[in-house]
């Protein structure tokens, strides 16, 4: 287990100090001087200059960049150019809509897909399998904001069971505050799930022709028996993997539905960042993204060598 | 004489497919009515006619006019211009970039390989929308940096597919053939590698081709893909959020037009894995 945890920790921070070495060169060595794109071009000369030393952009990149990862990896994260407080000020009133927002989202695709993926596999080439497929077809060619733009025309506007956005705080009361995320976490889950859904039901598929399952029907287990008890457990392990990688997918339209349905969160906040020019905030967020789902895609392998244990043993 | 035989029988296999039939028409209606609108549209997509504003579905206005009194219809068959354009380019920027440093990594195998690959894992940590807002804070919002991004993160995708793929190649006898016959290892890439591969990359390229069409109208409806007056499917649903009390059918057009070439392109790229790999559909 040692071996194998060291060297996916290694790979797991070579990732992290990969991308940070990335954002860096993508927003600071790119054409476009930051200090220009806050003031605007038609700033006088000594304005420029001034901001870029209170920036500390007179100084070499790679001094910069260590300076700037050796605060992150203190927590320590760059100061708004806009608002004036750090960019930790601004994460600490946001973080609480966005994550839980991604959690429900996460957690209703994988219900959706479990329930539609293993039901597809079970009927397979019937109707319902045919249907499920078909849907899930559907869900994926979806755009996720303009499914969250029909669920706001039908549950806000038709039917005004839900407000059509905004969000009350979780200090208004748990309730109101959940239930301002349900909409946004449907619209999520919905093209989440069809995706899972399909990877649930061939993972399903491709187990059934395995040997052990022939056996275990050879001996007599029934066929629903069989399915929950050894089907279920292999076919999970790719479509854990899969739920990994899908949780990029996921952030990225957490930032578009959290607009959506103006949802006061970290992907609301990058955007008004980038229109009040503000690349400090810009650069620490679109970070802080990456390494979320860097995080994930190691807690996914993590999770992987527990289902699996030959994994490990292949590894080492 | 056999080139054709075999050629006829895909397309036989092809009509018989139902995925495929459905996907291909559906790409076909999306090209057809972008090419239509280089040449004709019901009225000008970007002329404004305060007075026939958010008109309702009539003889003259087949979808309505949205705001601006813009014939809807109009914008739409434009705003398939502008997905196909932004599907290509980026599409065409991505496989460029990875099929080539997949074929490297392939021909080059050891620390070129891994480097290459690690690269490409790292980079799966930045959807598209992440690169593009990268893209967008340094050299503002517009169109070339929303493809450019949308490129980029094709990129990894391609690498790795090409990578997988031409690996198996390289293991096969006619490129140990091609060795002994004293090939060099670009000669037999070329030669050898990229045409036997060719099938599994058009299929990809279809998939990326809607999954760039998505992000392009997502990036689009946050204001940070293509500027008006570009008609664009992503930006109409941002506008018509906005009169969403007034009348919500303008939010669902674009969406429809979006959902549909997506499902198109989806379609046709399963129709085509099957067709040419007969053996993967028997088993799906």
């Amino acid at each position: 287990m040692s071996v194998f945890l060291v060297k996916r920790l290694s790979t797991f921070i070579a990732t992290l100090f990969g991308a940070s070495i990335l954002v860096f060169l993508a927003l600071e060595v790119l054409p476009g001087d930051p200090a220009l794109v806050i003031l605007g071009i038609d700033a006088p000369e000594s304005a420029v200059i001034a901001l870029r030393e209170e920036l500390g952009l007179d100084r070499p990149a790679h001094v910069r960049y260590f300076d700037w990862v050796g605060h992150l990896l203190q927590a320590e994260f760059g100061t708004s150019y806009t608002y004036q407080v750090s960019v930790v000020e601004l994460l600490q009133a946001r973080i609480g809509i966005t994550v839980p927002l991604a959690l429900m989202a996460m957690a209703l695709s994988i219900f959706i897909a479990l329930m539609l993926g293993i039901y597809a596999a079970a009927h397979h080439n019937k109707g319902g399998d045919v249907t499920v497929m078909s849907v899930s077809q559907l869900g994926i060619s979806i755009p996720n904001f303009w499914l969250a733009v029909l669920l706001i025309l039908f549950f806000a506007v038709n039917l005004r069971w839900f407000s059509s956005g905004g969000f009350p705080g979780w200090d208004k009361g748990f309730w109101p505050a959940l239930a301002s995320l349900i909409l946004p976490a449907i619209a999520l889950a919905t093209v989440q799930g069809a995706i899972l859904a399909r990877f649930t039901r061939s993972a399903v598929l491709d187990t059934m022709r395995e040997d052990y399952v022939r056996t275990a029907r050879a001996k007599g287990l029934s066929r629903r028996a069989t399915l929950w008890r050894h089907v279920l457990r292999n076919a999970l392990i790719p479509v854990i993997t899969i739920m990994g990688l899908q949780f990029a997918n996921l952030l990225a339209g957490t930032i578009v539905v959290e607009n959506v349905f103006a949802l006061p969160g970290i992907g609301r906040l990058i955007l008004q960042s980038i229109s009040n020019r503000d690349i400090v905030v810009v650069r620490d967020l679109v970070v802080l993204l990456a390494a979320m789902v860097v995080a994930i895609n190691f807690l996914v392998d993590m999770l992987y060598a527990v289902i699996d244990p030959r994994l490990k043993a292949r590894d080492v | 004489m056999r080139v054709l035989n075999s050629e006829s029988s895909f397309l036989a296999r092809g009509l018989r497919h139902r995925s495929f039939v459905v996907g291909g028409a559906l790409s076909l209606i999306l090209t057809g009515v972008a090419v239509l609108s280089l040449f004709w549209t019901p009225y000008d997509p970007i002329k404004i006619n305060i007075r026939g504003r958010l008109a309702s579905p009539s003889f003259e206005h087949w979808l309505g006019t949205d705001h601006f009194g813009r014939d809807i219809l109009s914008i739409i068959m434009a705003g398939a211009q502008n997905s196909i354009t932004v599907g290509v380019v980026a599409v065409s920027i991505g496989m460029l970039l990875g099929v080539a440093l997949g074929l490297w990594a392939s021909a080059r195998r050891g620390w070129t390989e891994e480097i290459l690959m690690r690269l490409s894992d790292f980079m799966f940590a930045f959807p598209a929308i992440l690169l593009a807002i990268m893209l967008v804070a340094t050299m503002g919002p517009g169109a070339i940096n929303a493809i450019v991004a949308i490129g980029i993160f094709a990129v990894p995708i391609f690498a790795r597919l090409t990578r997988g793929a031409a690996n198996a190649i390289w293991a096969r006898e006619f490129v140990l053939a091609a060795q002994a016959a004293g090939k060099g290892r670009f000669r037999i890439t070329l030669e050898h590698v990229l045409p036997n591969i060719t099938s599994v990359l058009v299929v990809q390229a279809t998939i990326q081709f809607a999954i760039a069409i998505l992000a392009e109208a997502a990036l689009s409806y946050l204001g940070i893909g293509s500027q008006p007056p570009t008609p664009s499917w992503g930006r109409m649903l941002s506008e018509a959020q906005t009169m969403i009390f007034l009348n919500p059918w303008l939010a669902v057009y674009p969406g429809v037009a979006i959902a549909l070439s997506v499902l198109g392109l989806n379609l046709l790229g399963d129709g085509l894995r099957d067709i040419i790999d007969p053996r993967l559909a028997r088993q799906r």
